[in-house]
């Protein structure tokens, strides 16, 4: 971290002024504060303050059957809301003690990387935003488009999905679908290289994130930090390596790592995991072929929920889906930490099952809100125009942000 | 580096902290062990520094809350070891009126927002923390919201009671 001038209240030269970034500015892309001192354009120190859209999830889903926590995760992060549906559905699942078909974990994989080069997507372009350069976000944003009709064609919905039950997905997965997902294999990545050399070597867009606000992997790892920015510090965690679930075990694919920690290591390690995704998503495909064509959830009907048609027709759905939607059905009586690598970083669902209808204590590990506690120390001693830029290469989502 | 097993993580905390530290359990493979909050940072500072367990790596610090217990309120810590890939999870339970426990901050500055967090809900204090404050609730708020004499809804409701589902 940066030294910085040390000012007491009887120094003739104390002339700072009081800036408040957010909590609803623009540059803060989501509601939470900072304080700033400044001297001039140099910040002194600065103070944040979070929590202005808590809405106690925690709280919330002590109440809930596992299924009505599922939209809760969607409004984590809601620029990926399928990672942390899966993630939440992986916990229980892990919990229950269920196996998935290889075909639901692959199915899992392309959703949840379609989710983290949409988030990127929107990280990267608005970074580029931020320096001046709006080009490339609109480049960008029409496949964020495309993703999002993927969705829609998967599960019905767009930002907050809700994709998925316990033990795999709703419904199998329609041939619009894929025909739309090998689109987006074909246009995408010349757009991303487009986007690449838009920026990689452009003149104002590197002075303005080399070097700027440089993270030691030691600071990074002080604190706790995860996903790119942990790896744009030259630490290569990414629990998808590490921890392996939904079957990543049997993809080949590289984790990025970056060497300075600045806001341009963190650019391009996210860059590059978006070319990883859709290697992912390549290999998925390729795996797919070999699966039956009709599976995509557990053999699990005491807790997967049974199709709408069904629970009209059929007396036994019918009994499961009051089970399971009451809360009905004897869960184990233990505890489980399970976590999936998220945009952001670690997502962690940490599960106290008590047997009830819904869990004792559920506390999400939020990336965001660990990885922006750094923000204010870090700023010290930053010109305003680089904490902005900072901010946003740190890709904080305010709703993973307060939960 | 490989997984170190239970048993041997166990067997090295042993060693150095003997009953000062007891095994709850393995759920899921995760080490599950309790201590009390004279042990807490010795045993942290200990799995932190040891150049064989290098649990670097503080993933989360969060709260329980057990009303019918003795020991009402717990602190759990989730530590991870990146270099051999190790998980551990470590609980301390404090009686309610008397919910002190050290610091965190001393090992990582992470720790920081986790135990204002805990604060927050739990109302558990941290002693030696530089920055004790409500972090997600208002400042003037009284309660520790996550504790469960503070239901979620309206207690005179009925119609979801475990009675009428035959619990």
């Amino acid at each position: 971290m940066q030294n910085h001038p040390v000012y007491t209240d009887n120094d003739p030269q104390n002339e700072l002024s009081t800036l408040n970034l957010g909590p609803t500015h623009p540059a803060t892309h989501g509601v939470f504060q900072n304080v700033l001192q400044l001297d001039g354009e140099r910040i002194v120190s600065g103070v944040s303050t979070i929590g202005y859209i808590h809405r106690a999830f925690e709280k919330i889903a002590e109440h809930r059957p596992f299924y009505q926590i599922t939209p809760l995760t969607d409004r984590l992060n809601y620029c990926s809301s399928p990672i942390n549906n899966m993630g939440w559905h992986m916990t229980v699942e892990k919990l229950l003690g269920i196996t998935t078909p290889k075909r639901v974990d692959y199915l899992r994989v392309i959703v949840m990387e379609l989710a983290r080069i949409a988030d990127h997507i929107v990280c990267n372009g608005v970074l580029g935003v931020d320096t001046g350069a709006f080009t490339g976000f609109l480049y960008m944003m029409e496949f964020r488009e495309a993703i999002y009709e993927i969705y829609e064609e998967v599960c019905g919905s767009r930002l907050t999905t809700n994709i998925g039950r316990i033990g795999g997905f709703e419904r199998n997965f329609n041939s619009i679908a894929f025909a739309k997902l090998r689109k987006f294999l074909i246009d995408f990545p010349k757009t991303l290289k487009e986007f690449e050399s838009l920026f990689n070597r452009n003149r104002i867009f590197v002075d303005r994130t080399k070097d700027v606000a440089a993270v030691t992997a030691e600071d990074a790892l002080a604190y706790s930090w995860t996903g790119p920015l942990l790896r744009a510090a030259g630490v290569d965690y990414d629990v998808r390596a590490m921890n392996p679930y939904s079957s990543y075990e049997d993809f080949e694919f590289e984790v990025p790592v970056g060497t300075n920690g600045d806001v341009y290591s963190r650019f391009l390690v996210r860059n590059e995991e978006m070319w990883q995704s859709l290697r992912l998503i390549d290999q998925a495909l390729t795996k797919l072929d070999k699966e039956p064509s009709d599976v995509f959830h557990a053999d699990v009907p005491e807790f997967y929920l049974p199709p709408k048609e069904e629970v009209y027709n059929n007396m036994e759905a019918l009994i499961y889906h009051f089970k399971i939607v009451m809360g009905e059905i004897p869960t184990p009586n233990t505890e489980v930490y399970h976590s999936v690598e998220g945009a952001n970083g670690e997502l962690g669902f940490y599960l106290v099952n008590d047997g009830g209808r819904s869990p004792y204590r559920l506390h999400f590990r939020r990336p965001s809100f660990i990885n922006y506690q750094m923000y204010a120390p870090m700023s010290r001693g930053m010109l305003l125009s680089d904490a902005i830029i900072n901010m946003s290469s740190l890709n904080v989502i305010a709703g993973e942000l307060d939960a | 580096m490989a997984q170190i097993p239970n048993e041997e993580l166990l067997k090295r905390i042993g060693e150095k902290f003997g009953e000062q530290v007891t095994l709850v359990g393995e759920p899921y493979g995760l080490l599950t062990v309790e201590t009390s909050r004279e042990q807490i940072i010795d045993l942290l500072t200990f799995l932190k520094t040891d150049p064989a367990l290098k649990f670097i790596f503080l993933t989360d610090i969060t709260g329980i809350h057990y009303p019918e217990q003795e020991k009402q309120i717990g602190i759990i810590y989730h530590l991870h070891s990146l270099t051999t890939n190790t998980r551990i999870r470590i609980k301390v339970f404090l009686v309610d009126g008397d919910v002190q426990i050290p610091t965190a901050t001393v090992l990582w500055e992470g720790a920081n927002w986790m135990e204002r967090e805990t604060y927050d809900f739990f109302g558990v204090i941290f002693d030696g923390h530089p920055d004790l404050r409500r972090i997600l609730n208002v400042d003037d708020m009284t309660a520790f919201p996550m504790r469960k004499e503070f239901p979620l809804e309206d207690p005179n409701r009925v119609d979801k009671k475990d009675y009428f589902f035959g619990r």
